[in-house]
């Protein structure tokens, strides 16, 4: 399923936030967006989620204008990956997975054996069927995150949107959750993905989408378009890419030479 | 499998609730000054049943004990059954609504709503029948208020609507308190005391059906929604990226919770506690999932409801309003859940 967007404008109270933002991502395609933080990142995703309908330009889902979907009919299209929050009530990981296939179901109706099966598939795909009857809130951040991501499975969308889905994983979760988004973008899933690491679009991102000043900085393959200089435009740091028989590694500069040229 | 343990154990609860709420209903049709042995209680139980059928049973009893639990008894203990079953469902779905296990029928104001009205009705010397419907209408008008407010307020909804709830409500609790003032102290103001702390002494069989209509009303579509309940407990933005209508299905839930709760204060008065403690006890027992959860706090409320009202009616040889007993059973009840230790799900 593609996602395409077109001259997004969006303004709160006057201040432009999003400024002809345009890019596109295909099924198959990991999508990472860059851009420090308020640069817009999150509005960008409330306004393809149809949830910010307030925007100027067009988001094409699959060739239809989102503007014109309803929740539900983007439910089945888009699904949402927030980032591992507390939850009020305790539920258990398969009454949370069970939740994403609500878009399916008449209003009156609860899950039953058909959607059941599909949760499970769903938590059997991330290697954590086992951790089906545990709560929710007993779960490591790791675990919670990927439990998300297997409620977007049991949604049956195929643009999955994760914002900053690593921001408050240790490190070794951080890969686990990445590497399973990944897999997923090679079984034809359309993954957008925002971070604040651009070690990690190196690492899994096949394109990358900059944002600075709520503007479009860059957009193409990753290899491509990751450089010291877009970092340096995007967060005002001074880093070197590195090539390694592992690939391209970022290593930041000590500050030590611009002062040095200063005196 | 691990999974059906968990539906097992769910079953098993609600079943036990069924069975205690059955007991405690047959038991309680033989609690009063004329004794009525339990045997007789479920005879002439059986008896009327058939004969709504056109059926005869043959009669073992005296007409005094049948008085006695059909005309006097039933239409109490099965008030007190509907009472605390609805009270306990509004209670769940606000506290799932508000996202806030401390949300209680009366967030919205309901409560002080129904006391101003029924106050009102007091003062100007209305029957009993026009005390439960200005009650009814008070908590139903004080919450319309509370949500053309709060879908005025920019910001955000749920914010809005408790904010306004505590605004509105204590508007009313003013009116009341101006109420009592100038009520007449021979008589009216008690009324409106012993009204405003719960009482079902004045249940009569023709008020049941106009009080369980409205129950009704409200308690199947919260019933049909349960499942929908957990998802607006996940909060706004993210229930509605799953594809959920957030602001519908909360004004809707709210509708009928609202529904519930006037049809009930309006019969019984203010009865605080159960709707806050009983889905905090079925939470306990079953689990978040309001699939569970709703069936389950109306069987334990309504069970609840029944023992508060037995204790009511026969500790002493006056009645003890039922709103001080809620309190003073419900209290120290709650306190022992909070310091329980927790068992995991």
């Amino acid at each position: 399923m593609s996602l395409f967007v077109r001259d997004l404008c969006f303004a709160y109270k006057n201040t432009p936030v999003l400024d002809h933002i345009g890019f596109s991502a295909e099924s198959g395609e990991l999508l990472a967006i860059l851009g420090p933080n308020g640069v817009g990142k999150t509005t960008l995703f409330r306004c393809i989620l149809g949830e910010q309908k307030r925007y100027t330009g067009a988001v094409r889902i699959d060739g239809t204008d989102a503007r014109t979907l309803s929740a539900r009919e983007i439910a089945h299209r888009v699904a949402y990956i927030p980032q591992t929050h507390g939850m009020t009530f305790r539920f258990t990981v398969r009454d949370t997975v069970l939740m994403g296939t609500s878009h399916t179901l008449s209003p009156f109706a609860s899950p039953g054996k058909a959607q059941e099966k599909i949760a499970q598939e769903a938590l059997t795909r991330l290697g954590i069927a086992g951790l089906s009857d545990r709560s929710f809130d007993t779960l490591s951040g790791g675990e919670q995150q990927l439990v998300y991501v297997a409620r977007a499975l049991a949604q049956q969308a195929r643009i999955l949107l994760m914002d900053e889905p690593t921001s408050s994983l240790d490190y070794g979760n951080q890969l686990r959750v990445l590497s399973a988004v990944k897999g997923l973008a090679r079984d034809g899933y359309t993954v957008l993905l925002s971070t604040h690491n651009p070690q990690h679009a190196l690492w899994y991102a096949d394109r990358v989408l900059a944002l600075h000043d709520g503007r479009v900085a860059a957009f193409g393959e990753t290899k491509a378009v990751l450089s010291s200089a877009l970092l340096k435009t995007l967060y005002g740091t001074h880093t070197e890419l590195y090539e390694t028989p592992g690939g391209p590694v970022i290593l930041p500069v000590p500050d030590e030479t611009e002062e040095g040229e200063k005196q | 499998m691990t999974a059906d343990r968990g539906r097992n154990r769910r079953t098993a609860a609600l079943l036990i609730s069924g069975g205690v709420l059955l007991a405690l209903f047959l038991v309680s049709l033989t609690l009063g000054r004329y004794p009525v042995p339990l045997w007789d209680v479920v005879r002439i139980l059986w008896h009327r049943f058939w004969a709504l059928f056109g059926l005869s049973t043959p009669v073992v009893w005296t007409d005094a004990m049948e008085i006695a639990v059909i005309s006097v008894r039933l239409p109490r203990v099965v008030m007190a059954c509907l009472v605390g079953c609805s009270l306990s469902a509004a209670g769940a779905t606000f506290q799932g609504v508000f996202r806030n296990p401390m949300a209680s029928p009366d967030i919205l104001g309901a409560s002080s709503g129904a006391a101003f009205g029924a106050a009102l009705a007091i003062l100007l010397g209305c029957s009993a029948r026009f005390v439960t419907i200005f009650a009814f209408l008070g908590a139903i008008l004080t919450v319309a208020l509370v949500f053309l407010i709060s879908a005025r307020a920019p910001g955000l909804r749920v914010v809005n609507l408790i904010l306004a709830g505590i605004m509105v409500g204590s508007l009313f609790s003013a009116g009341t308190s101006y109420l009592k003032l100038v009520a007449d102290p021979a008589n009216q103001l008690p009324a409106i005391t012993y009204w405003l702390l719960g009482s079902l002494s004045g249940t009569r069989l023709a008020s049941i059906l106009p009080a369980a209509i409205p129950m009704a009303l409200g308690l199947v579509p919260l019933l049909l929604l349960r499942w929908r309940l957990n998802l607006l407990s996940l909060g706004d933005s993210e229930a509605r990226a799953l594809g959920v209508n957030t602001d519908l299905l909360r004004a809707v839930l709210i509708l009928c919770a609202t529904l519930v709760t006037a049809a009930s204060i309006s019969v019984s008065g203010v009865i605080g506690w159960v709707g806050l403690v009983i889905p905090h006890l079925s939470r306990k027992l079953v689990g978040s999932d309001n699939r569970a959860l709703l069936p389950c706090s109306m069987l334990t409320g309504a069970a609840f409801l029944l023992l508060v009202d037995d204790v009511s009616r026969n500790l002493l040889a006056t009645e003890i309003p039922i709103g001080i007993l809620t309190a003073v059973i419900g209290a120290p009840f709650f306190i022992y859940l909070l310091l329980r230790k927790e068992k995991t799900l």
